[in-house]
């Protein structure tokens, strides 16, 4: 597996721990997926509230690698303290870093995400910029600082899948020694096997596994379709062809008409 | 003095960012602050005054995706 800022994951299986029906159902979902990261926010709680308290309890008691988002932020300036506070807040340098440029497809807003990853990465933290597939944009955050892209595969909790292969393709081709991290937009296992195929180095869900009939069972399923995925990516697959290759072999067929 | 926590407007007593958080409840809970859009780290709110009309924002772990 690639390393993440030097930390090495044992799984490309990152998951996210909103929308589950209940703590137990998404503390289930975790235990059977293996996922090793988990991502994670900060809301305003009132005093006398412990909810936020409880579930940093929970979080804590998986064991994982814990992501924290600035999910939310629409400007640097709001990404950059939302940083500060999770790192306080969590203990780590580790930060998903979002800010959303239109509401509808919350594309990310690239300019404001290359300079709040800027700040944050000459600041110590460790940025994973939910981006797209933008070469430049890439290039341009790698430059400032970022050791780790997370592309989106379609717009969040769409489901849609990988929606630009080709660019998805080129970005993958294009970086090849940065680990990539397919952030957003699947729905089903079988395009996370797809993009672990393609070569991406892991994955990060969570509506696809939070909103099934059965989050755990959905999880396990994404498990092993990641691993699937990453399986044939190291095997190393054949290249397509237009025209039919028989497989069996032509030498030695009896003359039977 | 009024200023206004978590978007809501409040009368408090405390003249610092920590006595503010030991008056609302949050004595002992694992929260990150911020003043007027700023963030004031841990080590620093014993020593941040308050003064009316403040903006504070106290936020705790939440879930995320």
């Amino acid at each position: 597996m690639r390393s993440f800022y030097g930390t090495d994951l044992p799984n490309g299986f990152m998951l996210g721990t909103a929308q589950y029906p209940s703590p137990a159902i998404l503390a289930d979902a975790f235990a059977r997926s293996g996922a090793c990261v988990a991502t994670v926010s900060l809301r305003r709680e009132s005093g006398h509230s412990r909810a936020g308290q409880d579930f940093w309890a929970m979080i804590q008691a998986l064991g994982v690698h814990v992501l924290p988002n600035t999910a939310g932020c629409h400007s640097a300036r709001e990404a950059v303290t939302t940083a500060h506070m999770a790192r306080e807040v969590f203990g780590t340098k580790w930060i998903k870093l979002e800010v959303i440029g239109e509401e509808d497809t919350l594309h990310p807003d690239v300019f404001a995400l290359v300079e709040a990853a800027r700040i944050l990465s000459e600041d110590g933290f460790e940025v994973f910029p939910y981006c797209t597939e933008d070469l430049v944009v890439a290039d341009r955050l790698l430059r400032a600082g970022c050791e780790v892209l997370m592309p989106w595969g379609a717009p969040i909790g769409s489901g849609q899948g990988l929606n630009n292969i080709f660019g998805l393709r080129a970005m993958r081709a294009h970086f090849p020694d940065v680990p990539l991290v397919i952030d957003a937009g699947l729905g089903l296992p079988s395009q996370a096997a797809q993009a672990m195929q393609m070569g991406f180095d892991a994955v990060l869900l969570n509506t696809a596994v939070a909103k099934a009939g059965d989050p755990a069972a959905m999880a396990e399923a994404f498990a092993l379709a990641i691993r699937a995925g990453q399986l044939a990516a190291d095997a190393g697959p054949m290249e397509p062809r237009d025209m039919a290759a028989p497989s069996t072999p032509v030498i030695g067929k009896a003359f039977l008409t | 003095m009024k200023i206004e926590l978590n978007g809501a407007p409040l009368e408090i007593n405390a003249a610092t960012l920590d006595a503010l958080l030991s008056e609302a409840g949050y004595d002992g809970a694992v929260v990150a602050t911020a003043l007027n859009g700023e963030f004031v780290p841990r080590s620093l709110r014993s020593a941040q005054p308050l003064t009316p009309g403040d903006r504070i924002e106290i936020l705790a772990p939440m879930k995320g995706g």
